[in-house]
Formats: structure tokens, C-alpha cells, sequence
């Protein structure tokens, strides 16, 4: 809420040296953030004076209508200058910079020639003057408030503080000058005084009883309405300069006398009103539910669709407002209007809240409504605003009337407190002055019945604070934070990470120390990368947002390769030769039949069943540890050339993972989209599928626009099984013998079967074996054959193998492979 | 006898000055196929002695093994000589510029919100927390109503909710991790001391500072006897690790449903009180959700952006470069810096 301090004036006595950082301190330390403090007018020097238009000469012949006006400011000598406005007429008073003068925006102003005329200073409009930005013409002063030659820049209030103030939900008291005047002067402890008076309407209505008469009828939509009616309204009357002045400086516009009264008394007392055209109304003004009525137009002329569950105002026969959120366009007051039926009412906050929700309208007073509005200040309001309607708008008072569900004495509310739990609470020995101070500051008043038992009377406009935790933040925020000692409490039990957390830290740190760069892609992914990227089954299976941020990408991943391959795009379009990217994240696939857990009380625990139905409501969210590389891992420099990525190497990356967390994976042929269907490697374990790598199919890469043979893996980082303890090996001390054996099979025999077979066959002295070629050749091999070569390393434990025995072995391992893949030597 | 002497004397010097005056090891290795060689004058004299008398054969022997002894000490300091020169020479030879590039392969990084998160994981389990995570995708009643945010609270309309479709499973993605402390609460019995670092999520436009898409970390605990100064001095300690030490903070009163009473904590750094996070004690009516007696136990809780604190630390200016995945950024950090 934007507050002119010249207006917080009114009510704290502000000290002469108030600077604006000390106004800024002061708001924090009672809560209140300060967005900004704007000083009006620092960038305008005058002379800007008051000026009587004399005549107004039309220069024809330009691209839009030109005025050349003279001026009487008040010199003893006429003024010429040239004006493009043209809402103003011969004798009206307008505001005139003079040359000398410099407006916001470093606009300095001079005598010039333009338009083939001498202008000698220039007539103003609000938006020139840093007044807001209302830019519809020149501003034009009703002859009564001012008089030629006077200093506009004092007359307009031009120069003032006006402090940004962001309040927070639970405290509307304090979207109102009352409220953040009191809050002001406690963080100051300067003497405040309240603008919510009672005695705001001396006169006594004309016509008791002729007036509109109101009722509620939704019981749990407000809790009382005040309707004062007032006649021979002059709705044209002009608004008193100083009103408009200060709705202005607080960020809204100046309609007409009624609306401004209606909105000043807002922004002083925090009460919303609305004026009612009374010639529109038939019969009583109702508090009702929107019911079958389908459709109403708001004074935005907006037709909305209504619930019938929307709180309105209503008469005897039509809807004439959103209750508490905007009035109707057909009943808001009009220049004609001459009969106005003021309410003041006190809605229901969820309500008000539901109205503003359900039409997206969030308004002056929904705001207020909704955080919760003062009850006691509706009648108080009410006065006001109808002792400034007789005031200003010439209005007689004709009438009050009211109806209330329940009395102001039956809401008040009072919290029984122990002072001593304020002080175990905070941590800071409060003594029982500060309590008291504390609470008094704020506007309650408390009772002391024993040393450890006080009865706190809550402010009616504090609807925040119910119990001794509302009371000690309080306390705590008046007496400041600052006082409080710090205390480093530690934990009573050791702490460690998770195996799961550990897990996925090393593999982070794995794949970043074997050149990969982590990356966090958003988790929004659009119905054509599904395509492209050939996802089904449970991969295709994705949540949607109600709300998503782009409509292009409304479904929630399943999958960290949509995210990591724009990623890549991306890197790749920014000059990036050499792309290796990982993410470590969770995916959702709405695999599983969701029960929603209902509606669950809060204020007490829930039972078992209600607390395992709102865990079973959520769906298991795997994580995930993916990567992409495109070009080379391994560069090239001044020793050579470098090694693009092939589809091993995504391969190897996600064995490496797997064997990272003491896992064995084995790696079969596979198919799935969006891989390579020829190069496309499934991991598993225990016969479950833990990882996929490979190169990425050429069809998606090229709809993607990327590098060919770019590869990816990922692996189910949630599903890698979690091992006991390795047992050790012994390592023996006695030499190796190696024997190297090539096997010719057929082309599609994998090689790890080959390997699997010379395992088993070559019994328990193989220490190790590994494939060191292929070699396939039409002529020397045989057509769809293909050279596997192998060397085997044996070792004994307790002595050096002889030739003959690792021979023996050699065959046996040789006659394996033939019976298991019909595997030949290669001689 | 005195002839043989000195004509051994005569052999040793010359075979000296030659072994000498080689300049390297191929004139050694000629030099010594003179001198020592079958037919060198060592050699002859050696072959002499076989005409002569026993008794004297006995006395030139000796003389000649003397002179070979001279000769071949001679012979291996000089070659000991050459060879060290030769393997000075050569290691000369190959001295390399070792300012060459070094790194073969790409370096990689992780992502700072990594490292920042395990940092303060570490912090905190040094203190005797756990780490404690739960699901993006969260149930509306942990995320909102559990926490004392009921429907049509303005509270909720503070934070701009991604909901699933259909609307009527009441699955949000978490707006903050403070499920997870819900979660915590409902399944453990105090004391309690958890940090739940994490994803989270509100409906912003992605520009310089906002993302819809984000990282929190929380804390909470919850033991007998916690008090706002416990909070206080977690949170100087907190802001301390990350941000120096000398770094000071401030709590301002603030609203948060969950928390009463409520603050922001401020740090100054760089000249300026910057807004860090909220926190306050547990509110009494979400320990009664969880099923905790708020007159045995209390706590505190607090939750700060992981982004806004390295864009704070690391002089970040503009939100893009945390979450477009550019490999620039994360290579930057490497695999553990700050």
C-alpha cells in the first residue's frame, strides 16, 4: 500500500528530521517491508504557477490541432504558449511551468519558437507533473480552490514522501492509514491518534425510515450492512483538491465525488463502501447468493458468469453488485445521479475471497475483504463518508438502516494468556512491562487475574491473533527481534547421509570428474517431443498441469532425455563443438491407479488409514541420472586429433554408474525408442532393466537438429539394488600364464555369450579374460562370421602353471565356446 | 725388471691420454679396443711373459696387471664421465613446454546448486541433522492444508500453484518442501533436527530473477525447550558458513500460516541487507496436524531459495544462466569449488 506520509501525518506527530531511511527503519521493524520510498516532486523545480486562460487561437495546417493561448499567470503581463491539448476552455484555471522551470524527466522549460509562434512556457497535465498518470488532457482547477499567480507546486501538493509498503496477508488492518499510521507510531513510540471516530455525523437523518433498507439474507456472508441514504446529491460537485490529491499519491485515479469519497474514506479507515444510485434500486438491498442468475455486468463492463455459490449484492429484483469485489455497472452512480444509497458492510473474508477467485477480480476492496476488514469500522465508516458527501457534494442525510446477524460485543474476543510462555517461547525474559507495553501499543487492553494468568481484549480489527503464539509475535515484533540472544542448538542423535543420498552424490561427482556437465532442465515437456522421441507405454504416460506456464509444454516428464536434449540443442546453437550433459532428477509417470485422500481434518492428527490414503494419493516418483554427449569427450590439441563419442561410450558411462553403486549390470541387445533400434544396449539387473544406452536413433537427432551419432544412457538411479558388504578377493602372488584364443562365430552371436561360455569352460584358475579384437572379412572369416579374439590370464594360488596345464585349460575353454555359440578356432 | 716397469709406465700413459682425449662414447669404446683389445701393448706385454723366467714372469705379472688395473679405472671413470654427459644431454633434449594444455578430455562440472545443496547438507549434518527429501509432485493437503494454508487462503493465492488435471486429484507440484517436513513430522516422533533441500515450483514467467521451477532448502526442529533464540543462532550460524564470517543477519516480522511467530531473515553483505528467507516457530496448529503436543514440544523452522543465495554469493545476475543447462556455467564451478 502506497501511504503519502504527509497524510500519516495527520494522525503521528512525525519529528522534523525524519529521513527516509529512518522511515524505512522504522516500518521493518514492526514488519512491514518497504518496496519504496518515493520523494513527489524532487525532480521539479518551478516557478509553476496558476494561470487564467484568456483567449485560444486554433492554429490550422498541422499534423494534429495546435492551440495558442494566452495566459494572465498573474505577471501583470499576458503569457503566450502553444498547447496541444484541447479539454479547457477561455477563463478556466490551469497550471502553467514557466520558463526556468524543470518538470520529471530533467524537462527543463524555456521560451521557444514552434509552430511559428514564441511559447513562453507550457500548460501542464497531471502525468507531466509526476502526479500519476493521468494523461487525458491538461489539468484543469475548479476556480474555487485556487486563484491566478499562485504556486501550483504547494497548491497541487506536489512535494511529499509516499512509502511502498507491502502488507501481508494476515494483517488488512494495516491496508489503511489507520492501521499503518498506529503501526508507524508504535515502531517509533510516538503518540498516535485514531482517525476511526464516532462522532463523524452530527446531523440526524431528514426521513428516518424512507430511506433503502438493507437485509441479509446469506447468514454466512456478511455479518452486518449499514445503508445511510442520501438526497439531492450533486454528483458533479468537483472533488476537493487535497482528496484527490492523496487518493492519487496512493495509486488510484480520481473518478468523481462520490467514488472518491467512497475510496478516500477507504484508504483512511480501511472500510470499503460502495454508492448505489438509489433511483436504480427496487425495494431492499440484500446480501444474498448469486443462485440462478447466470450472468451479471460489473462496472468494468465485463460480463461475468456467476456461480450460484457467489456472494452479491441484490435488490428486490435484480443483482446490483459482487458483494465486496465490484459493484454492477447499471446501479453505480452517474453526473445524474441525485439519490445515493451508501453501504457499508462487513462480508465474510473466505467469501469475498471465493468471489475474487472465482472471476479472477482482484479489487481495492476484495483485497481488504479477503485479509479481513475491522467490523467495528463499518458504521464509522459510514458516518464519514456521508459527513463528506453532505460536505463536499451537497447531499442532504435522509436516512439509516441496518441489519446485523450478530452484535459487536458478541464478536469481540479476548485470549487468556501465561506471560511466562510468551518469554519460553521467544527465548528472552520478558519483563511484565513489555508484555503489557506491547499489547496496549497495538490497541487491545489487558486484564492481570494472577501472575500467570492475564486476559488479552483483541483490537476488533486484529482478527490475526487467537492464541498465545499470536501473542508472542506480538510481543516478540514489538519489543524487536533484536534483543533475543542467539543459542546453537545441535541435534541429539549422529547424522549421516542416506545410502540413497550418498549414492546420488558420487554418481554426480563420477560423471562431472569424467567430463560431463551437470545441468537441471524444467520438467515441462510438449506433446510433439513425446512424439519425436517415440515414447509409449509408460513413457507416454505423463501427468498434465491444469496450469502450465506455456501451453507448448503442459505435460510433466517422464523421462530426463526431453530436458537434456533441448539442453543440447541449445549448447549446440550457442557455438558448442563438444556437448556432455547429465541430470539427476525425478520423473513422473501416471502409471498407477491414484486415489485422491478426500478431504482430511487439520487440528489434530490424522489416522493411519486417512495418513497411508494421502501417501497412496501421491505417485512413486523415480530418479533418474541421464546424460547426453554429442561430438568428442576426448579433444583434440597439439597431440592430435580428438575421439568422437560413439555408442560404446554411452555404454560404458552407464555401467560405470551401475558398478559405481556395487552393482554388476548385464547388458543385452535392445530396441527401445528414442535409440538407435541396431545400437541400443539394455542393462540389467536381476533380470530387471535398470539402464538404457546407446546412439540416439538418426531420425531423432535430425528432427532435433543434432549432431549425428549423438548418444545418450539413463539409468534408474532408485532402482540399482543396494548390496551387503563386498567380500574381499585374495589376491595370489604366484605368475600369470596367458593364452590368447581367437573364435570365429556368426556375426549375430554377442560377444558376451562368447566370453560367458570360455568363462565357464575355463575353469576355476582364469583370473581374468577380456576381448581385445574382431576382425570380420568375408574371404578370410567366411561371409556373416565374425574373429573374436580373447586373451585368458590363469593363476594358481600355490604355484607356477605349467604349459601344458594352461593348454588344457585353453581347450577346454575353446570346446565351451563351440558347444554353447558352435564357436571355431582360428588358426 | 726395471725395463718392464717402466715400459708399462710408458703403456699407461699413453692408454690414459687416449681415454682421456676421447670426446664421447664411440671414441671410448675405439680407444679401449686399443689399449685393452687383444692386440693392444697391454695385451703383447702380457703375451711376453710367457718366454720369460719363472722368477721374473712372477714380477712382471704384477707389474702388467697393475698397468691393465690403471687402464681400466681409467677407461670406466671416463666412460662413467661420458655417460653422464650423454644422459644430461638428452634429458636437455627432451625438455617439453609443460604449458601445453594438459587436459585431454573435456572438463566437466556439476551444477552450483550441487554443490551449494551438499555444502549445507554437510553443514547441517554436522550438527547433528538429517538430510530429509520427499516427492515433487505432493499431495494438496501436505503441501497447503496440513500447514495451516486452507483452501481460499490468501496464503495460497501467495504462491502460484502448478496443479495436475484432473483437478480432483488434489496433486500440486510442491510449492515448497515444507511436505516434507509434514511428512517428517507424521512419521517420526521428536526431537527432530531435518534440512530438506530440493525442487520446487511456482507458476512465475522464467527473467533475471524469477524461475518457475526452483531450489529450496528448509529446516526444522522440533525438541523440548525450542526457542526463537535457538532459531536465531541457527541461522547466524547458517549464514556465517555460506556467506563469511563476519556476515550478520537480521529477522523482521513477517506471515507465513505455518509459522507464529513469523520473520524474514535478512543478511548484510556487500553493504546491504538482503532478503534471504522466512522462518519463525512451528505453529501450534501444525504440530497438532502432525500429532506433536505443542505444550511438550516446540520448534523452529526457516526455508531460503538455493538460487537467490548463489546469485547473492556468486555475483550471479541473471537467473537464464542457472537454469538454461549452458555448459559454460557448470564447467565454471568444476566439481567442488564454491
Amino acid at each position: 500500500m502506497k501511504i503519502p506520509m504527509s497524510w500519516l501525518a495527520d494522525y503521528v506527530q512525525l519529528p522534523e528530521d525524519l529521513t527516509e531511511d529512518a522511515i524505512e527503519k522504522a516500518f521493518v521493524s514492526v514488519g512491514f517491508e518497504v518496496e519504496s520510498i518515493e520523494r513527489t516532486g524532487a525532480d521539479l523545480t518551478g516557478p509553476l504557477v496558476v494561470a487564467k486562460v484568456l483567449t485560444i487561437e486554433e492554429l490550422e495546417g498541422h499534423k494534429k490541432p495546435i492551440r495558442y493561448v494566452s495566459l494572465d499567470c498573474g505577471e501583470g503581463e499576458t503569457r503566450f504558449v502553444i498547447c496541444g491539448a484541447r479539454n479547457f476552455e477561455v477563463n478556466d484555471l490551469v497550471v502553467a511551468a514557466l520558463p526556468g522551470a524543470v518538470l520529471p524527466g530533467n524537462f527543463a522549460i524555456s521560451a521557444r519558437e514552434t509552430y511559428g509562434r514564441t511559447s513562453n512556457g507550457m500548460i501542464c497535465s497531471a502525468k507531466e507533473l509526476g502526479m500519476g498518470d493521468d494523461h487525458s488532457g491538461i489539468i484543469v482547477l475548479p476556480p474555487s480552490v485556487a486563484s491566478v499567480g499562485q504556486d501550483a507546486v504547494e497548491l497541487l501538493l506536489i512535494n511529499d514522501l509516499v512509502v511502498d509498503v507491502a502488507i501481508n496477508p494476515d494483517r488488512g488492518y494495516a491496508l489503511s492509514l489507520r492501521g499503518i499510521a498506529r503501526e508507524f507510531a508504535i515502531a517509533l513510540r510516538l503518540p498516535f491518534s485514531d482517525p476511526a471516530r464516532s462522532n463523524f455525523l452530527t446531523d440526524l437523518p431528514s426521513s428516518p425510515g424512507k430511506g433503502v433498507a438493507p437485509v441479509i439474507d446469506a447468514k454466512d456472508g456478511a455479518d452486518r450492512i449499514i445503508i445511510r441514504t442520501l438526497e439531492s446529491v450533486d454528483a458533479t460537485a468537483p472533488t476537493p483538491l487535497w482528496m484527490r490529491r492523496r487518493i492519487e499519491k496512493c495509486g488510484m485515479r480520481s473518478i468523481s465525488i462520490a467514488v472518491d469519497i467512497t475510496n478516500y474514506v477507504m484508504l483512511e479507515l480501511g472500510q470499503a463502501l460502495h454508492a448505489f444510485d438509489a433511483d436504480f434500486i427496487d425495494g431492499k438491498i440484500h446480501v444474498q447468493r448469486a443462485g440462478s442468475t447466470k450472468t451479471f455486468i460489473t462496472l468494468d463492463g465485463q460480463e461475468r458468469t456467476l456461480q450460484a455459490e457467489n456472494l452479491m449484492i441484490a435488490d428486490d429484483k435484480k443483482l446490483l453488485a459482487l458483494a465486496g469485489t465490484m459493484g454492477g455497472r447499471e446501479s453505480e452512480v452517474t453526473d445524474a445521479t441525485k439519490r445515493i444509497a451508501l453501504e457499508a458492510a462487513h462480508f465474510d473474508a473466505l467469501a469475498i475471497a471465493k468471489n475474487s477467485r472465482a472471476h479472477k477480480l482482484s479489487s481495492e476492496a476484495s483485497r481488504r475483504f479477503e485479509r479481513g476488514v475491522d467490523p467495528a469500522i463499518a458504521e464509522i465508516a459510514s458516518q464519514r463518508a456521508t459527513a463528506l458527501l453532505i460536505e463536499y457534494a451537497g447531499a442532504s442525510y435522509a436516512d439509516v438502516q441496518s441489519d446485523e446477524t450478530s452484535q459487536l460485543s458478541e464478536i469481540t474476543r479476548s485470549i487468556t494468556f501465561n506471560p511466562a510462555a510468551i518469554s519460553r517461547l521467544v527465548g528472552y525474559d520478558y519483563s511484565e512491562a513489555q508484555i503489557l507495553e506491547s499489547l496496549t501499543l497495538i490497541g487491545g487492553s489487558v486484564v492481570k487475574h494472577t501472575a500467570s494468568e492475564w486476559t488479552f481484549e483483541v483490537p476488533s480489527w486484529r482478527h490475526d491473533l487467537w492464541n498465545t503464539s499470536d501473542v508472542t509475535e506480538e510481543v516478540a515484533r514489538i519489543q524487536g527481534f533484536e534483543i533475543i540472544e542467539a543459542r546453537l542448538p545441535l541435534g541429539k542423535s549422529a547424522a549421516t547421509l542416506t545410502p540413497q543420498q550418498l549414492r546420488k552424490r558420487s554418481v554426480g561427482l563420477l560423471l562431472a570428474n569424467l567430463g560431463l556437465s551437470e545441468v537441471y532442465n524444467y520438467p515441462f515437456v510438449s506433446e510433439e517431443m513425446v512424439k519425436v522421441l517415440g515414447f509409449v507405454g509408460p513413457r507416454a504416460a505423463s501427468f498434465r498441469l491444469a496450469n502450465p506456464i506455456s501451453e507448448e509444454s503442459p505435460l510433466l516428464r517422464t523421462h530426463l532425455l526431453p530436458g537434456l536434449l533441448t539442453s543440447t540443442q541449445r549448447n549446440i546453437s550457442r557455438g558448442a563443438k563438444d556437448v556432455a550433459i547429465f541430470e539427476i532428477g525425478s520423473v513422473f509417470r501416471n502409471v498407477s491407479e491414484l486415489q485422491s485422500a478426500g478431504s482430511v481434518a487439520t487440528g489434530v492428527r490424522p489416522s493411519d488409514s486417512e495418513i497411508s490414503r494421502i501417501y497412496g494419493s501421491v505417485p512413486d516418483q523415480p530418479l533418474f541420472v541421464s546424460g547426453v554427449l554429442a561430438g568428442g569427450l576426448d579433444r583434440a590439441g597439439w597431440w592430435g586429433a580428438g575421439r568422437a563419442v560413439d555408442w560404446s561410450d554411452a555404454i560404458a558411462l552407464a555401467v560405470r554408474i551401475i558398478e559405481s553403486t556395487g552393482n554388476v549390470g548385464e547388458v543385452v541387445q535392445s530396441d527401445l525408442a528414442p535409440w538407435h533400434p541396431g545400437r541400443c544396449a539394455e542393462i540389467r539387473i536381476c533380470e530387471k532393466a535398470v539402464a538404457h544406452a546407446g546412439e540416439l536413433h538418426p531420425r531423432v537427432l535430425e528432427e532435433l537438429g543434432l549432431p549425428p551419432r549423438t548418444i545418450a544412457f539413463a539409468v534408474i538411479l532408485s532402482a540399482l539394488p543396494f548390496n551387503d558388504v563386498t567380500p574381499a578377493p585374495r589376491v595370489w602372488s604366484m605368475p600369470a600364464a596367458t593364452q590368447d584364443i581367437a573364435l570365429i562365430v556368426d556375426a549375430s552371436t554377442p560377444a558376451r555369450e562368447v566370453q560367458s561360455a570360455l568363462q565357464a569352460g575355463a575353469g576355476e584358475l582364469l583370473e581374468s579374460i577380456s576381448l581385445f579384437d574382431t576382425y570380420s572379412d568375408a574371404v578370410s572369416i567366411g561371409e556373416g562370421k565374425i574373429s573374436l579374439a580373447f586373451t585368458m590370464t590363469f593363476r594358481a594360488p600355490d604355484r607356477t602353471l605349467t604349459a601344458a596345464e594352461v593348454s588344457e585349460y585353453r581347450e577346454r575353454a575353446a570346446a565351451s565356446a563351440l558347444k554353447q555359440c558352435g564357436a571355431i578356432p582360428r588358426t | 725388471m726395471a725395463a718392464i716397469t717402466d715400459e708399462m709406465n710408458s703403456i699407461v700413459e699413453t692408454a690414459i691420454a687416449a681415454i682421456t682425449g676421447a670426446g664421447n662414447l664411440d671414441e671410448l669404446r675405439e680407444v679401449k679396443s686399443a689399449h685393452v683389445g687383444d692386440k693392444s701393448p697391454v695385451a703383447r706385454a702380457n703375451q711376453s711373459l710367457g718366454k720369460m723366467e719363472a722368477a721374473e714372469r712372477a714380477e712382471a705379472g704384477k707389474v702388467i696387471g697393475k698397468a691393465r688395473g690403471q687402464i681400466n679405472e681409467a677407461f670406466a671413470a671416463r666412460q662413467g664421465e661420458l655417460e653422464r654427459e650423454r644422459d644430461e644431454r638428452v634429458l636437455i633434449e627432451e625438455r617439453v613446454d609443460v604449458t601445453l594444455p594438459a587436459r585431454r578430455s573435456l572438463p566437466g562440472g556439476l551444477h552450483p546448486l550441487t554443490i551449494l545443496t551438499n555444502e549445507i547438507s554437510d553443514l547441517f549434518i554436522g550438527m547433528g541433522y538429517r538430510v530429509a527429501e520427499g516427492p515433487e509432485l505432493e499431495a494438496e493437503w501436505l503441501n497447503f492444508d496440513s500447514l495451516n494454508i486452507p483452501a481460499d487462503h490468501p496464503a495460497r493465492t501467495m504462491q502460484d500453484t502448478f496443479f495436475i488435471e484432473p483437478l480432483d486429484s488434489h496433486l500440486v507440484l510442491r510449492t515448497h518442501t515444507s511436505p516434507v517436513q509434514m511428512r517428517t513430522m507424521l512419521n517420526e516422533e521428536p526431537p527432530i533436527y531435518i534440512i530438506c533441500p530440493g525442487r520446487t515450483y511456482r507458476s512465475d514467467e522464467l527473467d533475471a530473477t524469477h524461475t518457475p521451477v526452483f531450489s529450496q532448502v528448509e529446516g526444522l526442529v522440533i525438541d523440548k525447550g525450542i526457542t526463537m533464540a535457538d532459531l536465531k543462532g541457527t541461522l547466524d550460524h547458517f549464514a556465517r558458513s555460506i556467506f563469511g564470517p563476519n556476515v550478520k543477519t537480521r529477522l523482521r516480522s513477517s506471515f507465513f500460516p505455518f509459522t507464529e511467530p513469523s520473520a524474514e531473515v535478512d543478511f548484510f553483505f556487500n553493504g546491504r541487507w538482503v532478503e534471504w528467507g522466512g522462518c519463525g516457530m512451528v505453529n501450534p496448529k501444525v504440530l497438532e496436524t502432525a500429532g506433536i503436543d505443542p505444550e511438550v514440544y516446540s520448534g523452529f523452522a526457516f526455508g531460503m531459495g538455493l538460487e537467490r543465495t548463489l546469485m547473492v554469493r556468486h555475483g550471479i545476475t541473471d537467473m537464464h544462466d542457472i537454469v538454461e543447462g549452458d555448459i559454460r556455467f557448470s564447467q565454471s564451478f568444476g566439481v567442488g569449488s564454491r
